[in-house]
């Protein structure tokens, strides 16, 4: 039964989603972080999503083929007191935006949801398939 | 006998093709936020003329509303994409691909209500073939029936 695919491919959608919503969790966790393990504040990450074909052109799944760091510039906290201040008392922190990731969060949220009811119908017509014929 | 299971026939191919359309819908859903992903579509009338082999009174009517177009009357246009629909066909002549509805920076062709319009259509479309079917075995398990049986 080809209809078995579509649990692979919302199935992968829903994975790479949830891999998306977790570094959104990241992030927003992160975003008064100033020293990371490495010493260096901490960056924003996103995920790169990437289509991937699941045995036919018909069937076209999703990966999170990359978690890229972001390249914006760090916020400069005017902090003279603290003790990673530097010469001009400004301490780097993070540069995650937190609106960007409010926004990616419910973006992802819905994408989500979305696969799971196509999965949702999915089930119930093959459930129906099966009692073809009985009644 | 062949006239007997020839409804029959006919209704598992459309049905095959109805799942094969839901896997395609449920892929463009999925793909709703992958950079770059052009939607797919099937022409569904044309599908079920080449899976069936009926260009006449079977296949008609049964067109999925995409694409196609209207043949007869032609409209005076004067551009390409006047009256041509949501979608365009593929080189390689088997699904169409579609225009984007509205231009995005990542080249995502998805429209999703567009898609979770079709996938609604098509799970309803799906339902019916399967209840077309089950009547056809209920007659026929009907006509096969001796009077005493009741």
């Amino acid at each position: 039964m080809s209809m078995f695919k579509i649990f692979d491919v919302s199935g992968s959608a829903v994975s790479a989603q949830t891999q998306r919503l977790n570094v959104v969790a990241s992030n927003l966790a992160n975003v008064d972080t100033i020293e990371g393990p490495d010493g260096s504040p901490y960056k924003a990450r996103q995920v790169m999503f990437q289509t991937t074909l699941m045995g036919e052109v018909t069937s076209a799944g999703v990966r999170v083929s990359d978690v890229v760091e972001s390249t914006d510039k760090a916020r400069m906290m005017y902090a003279p007191q603290h003790p990673k201040a530097n010469a001009e008392g400004y301490v780097e922190g993070s540069n995650v935006n937190a609106v960007e990731e409010m926004v990616n969060m419910i973006s992802a949220s819905r994408s989500y949801q979305n696969n799971v009811e196509v999965m949702n119908t999915a089930k119930s017509l093959l459930l129906k398939t099966l009692q073809m014929g009985q009644s | 006998m062949q006239r007997l299971t020839q409804t029959l026939d006919f209704q598992s191919q459309a049905l095959v093709l109805r799942a094969e359309r839901q896997r395609l819908l449920a892929s463009n859903i999925a793909n709703a936020d992958t950079p770059g992903y052009q939607a797919r579509e099937m022409d569904f009338a044309n599908a079920l003329r080449a899976a069936t082999g009926t260009p006449g009174a079977l296949g008609q009517g049964l067109g999925s509303g995409t694409g196609a177009g209207v043949t007869g009357t032609a409209l005076t246009t004067t551009h390409p994409a006047h009256g041509a629909g949501d979608f365009a066909a593929a080189e390689d002549g088997g699904l169409l691909y579609a225009r984007n509805s509205q231009d995005s920076v990542d080249k995502n062709t998805v429209d999703v209500d567009r898609e979770r319009a079709s996938f609604v259509d098509n799970t309803v479309k799906y339902e019916a073939t399967l209840r077309f079917i089950n009547s056809g075995v209920r007659s026929m398990l009907d006509a096969m029936k001796s009077p005493s049986q009741g």
